[in-house]
């Protein structure tokens, strides 16, 4: 029973979302501005109230959406985990917006910088409603919104070869979320159901009879394939490097800090809520998936080592990270489940400074993405040279930062596990993939440090310069930084509350 | 001595690990051709560089058919087979025909007073679904507009290339007699009945999304036989901007106000009305007007921005 | 077998269709015709849905005089179908409009020249 208001902030976390967005699309640009940043802050501090109250509460919340009960109405349904995932990624993409505030304002064409708000704001929409709706065919809709809006974002830049990378990830998601609506319909089609309780009880008993078991695995195959192109997993990640590539840092942050993982938790959603995790991995799709992620985790490293555009080869590092979690997840058992999300948290936290603050160093590199051009970039721009190193000490896995304790996570997930056959190639592809990733981010990291004699530092340059964005910038460099560290060195809690929150998914 | 050498250029990240690769490997057909050796030769890159991206482009482009046609084929094997141990098609006991459906098709009338009882589930019941649906739409036309509208500031693409060539010769309709007579006449019937498709959402088929679609068709064939000036004096930027924010705006509100009273219990002042009247069904009808307006606004937009690239 | 195929028609055909509009946007270089690809895609997919809702002998959903609750067709596959085709216009408009930039940036339909263009511009 409803007994508190807190349990309606997701509600109308969702609606002031969808009404900002509305309202942005009137504004003039500054206005909007300040529309979207008080609207993130809100729904960032209701939360935490959120949350706040759900570690008291001990027990998930179903919402219902309107005057009728569970299969007959839309429902909302949160514990622990949802309020969490939605504060972390709504810090993120608040900060990535902060900080690549500045290189948004100097590419979007002047007239229409208030529809980038309005992408926004129907992210933060499509954010909330994934994360807390218990509805498939909702998840649907409110995917279909995120895909559109990134694509928004990604254009924004407006230069022909961001365009080119929008037409790309929208044929590479259009074929993604048809092969999921598929999916949908087809287990619509054998439950009846389409809120993820109904789903789940009817296919325990349709797996038990063994009646639709074609459709029932078909079904299961293809809303995971259907997400895991949108995610961009191992065979399906080409579109990420040019996207990556082309995209103004802001927008990459964006979508390799938030709307890629928000496919991976809907997945995630939908594995505990609506197939359970023994039908999940009595059907298979867990060692494909463990298949293709540790494929992807190698993969990905190995062409990040060929790239010669540090853009390019980042957007590769994202590739091999969402294999990573994809590992994870195949691993199974609570440990793999929670080293998944721990991964994801990692990921976001670490990828959208990466790309912040490439897009300074080669801002003060002549706008130049390549290596060579990059020498002693550092130098040029202290901070984000700072920002970019520990960025890459995180991905690389150094001890202090949450890069760490994944890799830990990882390990000690896969040992664990009953299935030996996962323990060994686990381990081997996170001791390959690490030093991969040690050769490609030392590289990078030793050639921006190089003192380069044609483009030579100026020495009187002071560290902090807050003029023209910089400060918005700093912020979000020291605050991503705050949380890597803060992940890596008190790792304990989150795991726990992540624990808890698995718990009341029903693991 | 050359591995050493090779490891310190990639280190400088002028050179590509692959590079390494003995230019043996590469399949003589594919070495750059006349024209392109002379362009490429001038340049800092290694050639070897190019040759080795146009082997992977030519590789791709060789083996991408076969993989497609073969993922092609594993798809339709897999949905062939799948479909034939499907619940049997237009069977009463097939899965999907249980007690939601029923209760939508026995309660509905009472519950939310539509006689539509597509109308009462996605305006009442599923109605989460469906203020998602007309963002999904309002998104599109965002990122449309972001796309395609001109601006008076710089625009690139614009400046660069097109502006020196003449505009694509478009067919000009305003001139065509035939059409000019016939929409004269169809026009007025066209939105007739726009409105009544809307306005009638509730008690037989159609609503606000199909009754704002043949607005929006109206108002296309509108401006494409009177022009864009006549369409202006009625329809312009602001108008779009009012009329979905307002649309939209009422449609959140109402929403929220509904699913808040429904989740806390509380009484809400919406009551379904008489059934069959057409001020009945609660908030179904005003919902159908807001997303009629906002689909025909939408559709219209869609149209201008395509064809002169504002609204 | 034809019998068989006979007997589920509708989601037959709309397998056939999904496979020709997929192999469309697979095969074809011509960005229009991938987009008409997608657009038979979706198209099958909102077949397939409402052959989920259909009962055999069954009338629309909209109440008529002496019908009972069992002689309408299952209303959940049409609204959902509504609600796909509003997200395949979206999508549609949005990739159409990508289309008109790129043919004005490289005055081509043809992805992989844009691909070979872009990759020219990089260097």
């Amino acid at each position: 029973m409803i007994s508190s208001f807190v349990v309606n902030f997701p509600l109308f976390c969702i609606v002031a979302s969808l009404l900002c967005a509305v309202v942005c699309s009137v504004l003039v640009s500054h206005a909007a501005e300040k529309v979207c940043w008080g609207l993130l802050m809100a729904v960032l501090a209701a939360n935490i109230t959120l949350l706040v109250y759900q570690i008291q509460n001990g027990e998930s919340v179903t919402f219902m959406m309107g005057h009728f009960p569970a299969p007959w109405g839309n429902e909302l349904r949160f514990g622990i985990l949802e309020p969490m995932i939605a504060i972390l990624l709504g810090l993120v993409l608040l900060l990535t917006a902060i900080g690549g505030r500045m290189h948004y304002f100097a590419q979007a064409q002047t007239g229409h910088r208030s529809v980038y708000f309005t992408m926004l704001c129907l992210l933060q929409a499509s954010t909330m409603a994934m994360l807390f709706t218990n509805d498939i065919f909702t998840g649907y809709v409110f995917i279909e919104i995120a895909t559109i809006a990134t694509c928004g974002v990604l254009v924004s830049r407006n230069t022909p070869g961001s365009i080119a990378a929008a037409m790309r990830y929208m044929i590479f998601s259009q074929i993604g979320s048809g092969l999921f609506l598929l999916g949908v319909i087809l287990l619509y089609g054998i439950t009846g159901h389409l809120l993820l309780p109904n789903i789940c009880a009817a296919v325990q008993q349709l797996w038990a009879t063994g009646e639709y078991h074609l459709p029932l695995t078909a079904a299961i195959s293809l809303i995971t394939v259907g997400l895991a192109i949108k995610s961009g997993l191992f065979p399906f990640h080409f579109w990420m490097a040019d996207t990556y590539g082309s995209a103004s840092p802001g927008a990459a942050g964006v979508m390799s800090g938030v709307v890629s993982k928000l496919y991976i938790l809907f997945l995630l959603k939908l594995i505990f809520c609506a197939f359970g995790t023994e039908v999940y991995y009595d059907s298979g799709a867990q060692n494909v998936m463990f298949v293709f992620g540790a494929a992807g985790a190698l993969v990905g490293s190995v062409s990040a080592i060929h790239q010669r555009d540090i853009n390019r080869m980042t957007a590769y590092s994202s590739a091999s990270q969402i294999g990573y979690i994809y590992m994870a997840l195949g691993i199974g058992g609570q440990a793999g489940v929670i080293a998944a999300l721990f991964q994801l948290i990692a990921h976001a936290i670490t990828k959208p400074p990466l790309f912040l603050s490439l897009a300074r160093l080669r801002d003060v590199s002549g706008n130049s993405p390549y290596f060579a051009d990059l020498q002693g970039a550092a130098h040029r721009d202290r901070l984000a040279g700072i920002s970019f190193t520990l960025g890459a000490m995180s991905m690389v896995g150094l001890p202090t930062m949450a890069g760490f304790i994944v890799k830990l996570q990882i390990a000690s997930a896969a040992v664990s596990t009953d299935i030996g056959l996962k323990a060994i190639p686990t381990l081997i592809v996170l001791a390959l993939s690490t030093v991969l990733n040690t050769v490609y981010f030392l590289r990078t990291v030793l050639r921006i440090y190089t003192p380069s004699e044609t483009h030579p530092a100026d020495p009187k340059a002071p560290w902090w310069s807050p003029k023209g964005g910089r400060v918005s910038a700093t912020l979000a460099y020291a605050a991503f930084a705050a949380m890597n560290f803060g992940f890596g060195l008190f790792s304990q809690p989150v795991l726990a509350l992540l624990e808890r929150g698995i718990g009341m998914l029903g693991f | 001595m050359k591995s050493n050498e090779t490891w310190k250029s990639w280190l400088r990240g002028d050179l590509d690990l692959t590079d390494t690769l003995p230019e043996a490997q590469m399949p003589s057909a594919l070495e750059p051709t006349g024209t392109e050796t002379s362009q490429t030769s001038g340049e800092e890159q290694p050639a070897s560089m190019k040759t080795l991206e146009r082997w992977e482009l030519h590789l791709f482009q060789k083996l991408y058919p076969f993989f497609a046609v073969l993922m092609g084929l594993a798809i339709v094997v897999v949905l062939m087979a799948t479909v034939f141990s499907l619940p049997r098609f237009g069977g009463e006991d097939v899965p999907a025909n249980n007690e939601v459906a029923e209760r939508y098709l026995a309660d509905g009338i009472e519950e939310t007073g539509a006689i539509n009882f597509v109308a009462g589930m996605i305006l009442d019941y599923r109605a989460f679904d469906t203020l998602g649906e007309s963002h999904v739409l309002f998104t599109g036309v965002c990122a449309v507009i972001l796309l395609l509208e001109s601006t008076e500031e710089v625009n690139i693409f614009r400046r660069k290339k097109t502006k020196k060539r003449a505009p694509a010769p478009r067919l000009d309709l305003t001139k065509d007699p035939i059409l000019h007579q016939a929409a004269l006449f169809i026009v007025p019937i066209i939105f007739l009945f726009g409105i009544y498709v809307v306005f009638n959402g509730h008690l037989s088929p159609g609503g606000g999304f199909s009754g704002g679609a043949i607005l929006g068709a109206g108002l296309i064939v509108y401006a494409s036989a009177f022009g864009f000036e006549q369409t202006e004096r009625f329809m312009n930027r602001k108008v779009f901007r009012m009329v979905t924010l307002c649309a939209l705006c009422f449609y959140s509100l109402s929403k929220c106000y509904s699913f808040f009273t429904g989740a806390n219990h509380l009484e809400s002042f919406i009551s379904p009305g008489t059934p069959g009247n057409i001020f009945s069904a609660g908030l179904i009808l005003p919902l159908n007007i807001a997303v009629g307006a906002v689909v025909a606004c939408t559709m219209y937009g869609l149209f201008s921005l395509f064809e002169r690239g504002k609204i | 077998m034809l019998d068989q195929i006979l007997a589920c028609l509708p989601e037959v055909v709309a397998v056939l269709l999904y496979a020709i509009g997929f192999m469309l946007l697979l095969l074809h270089k011509n960005l229009i015709k991938k987009i008409i690809g997608l657009n038979i895609m979706d198209t099958s997919m909102y077949l397939f849905l409402a052959s989920m809702g259909y009962i055999q002998g069954n009338i629309a959903p909209i109440l008529t005089e002496g019908a009972t609750v069992a002689d309408y067709i299952n209303p959940i596959p049409s609204g959902l179908v509504l609600t796909g085709i509003v997200v395949s216009v979206s999508t549609t408009a949005l990739m159409l409009a990508l289309v008109i930039r790129l043919y004005r940036a490289y005055h081509t339909l043809n992805l992989d020249e844009i691909y070979i263009e872009i990759q020219r511009g990089r260097r």
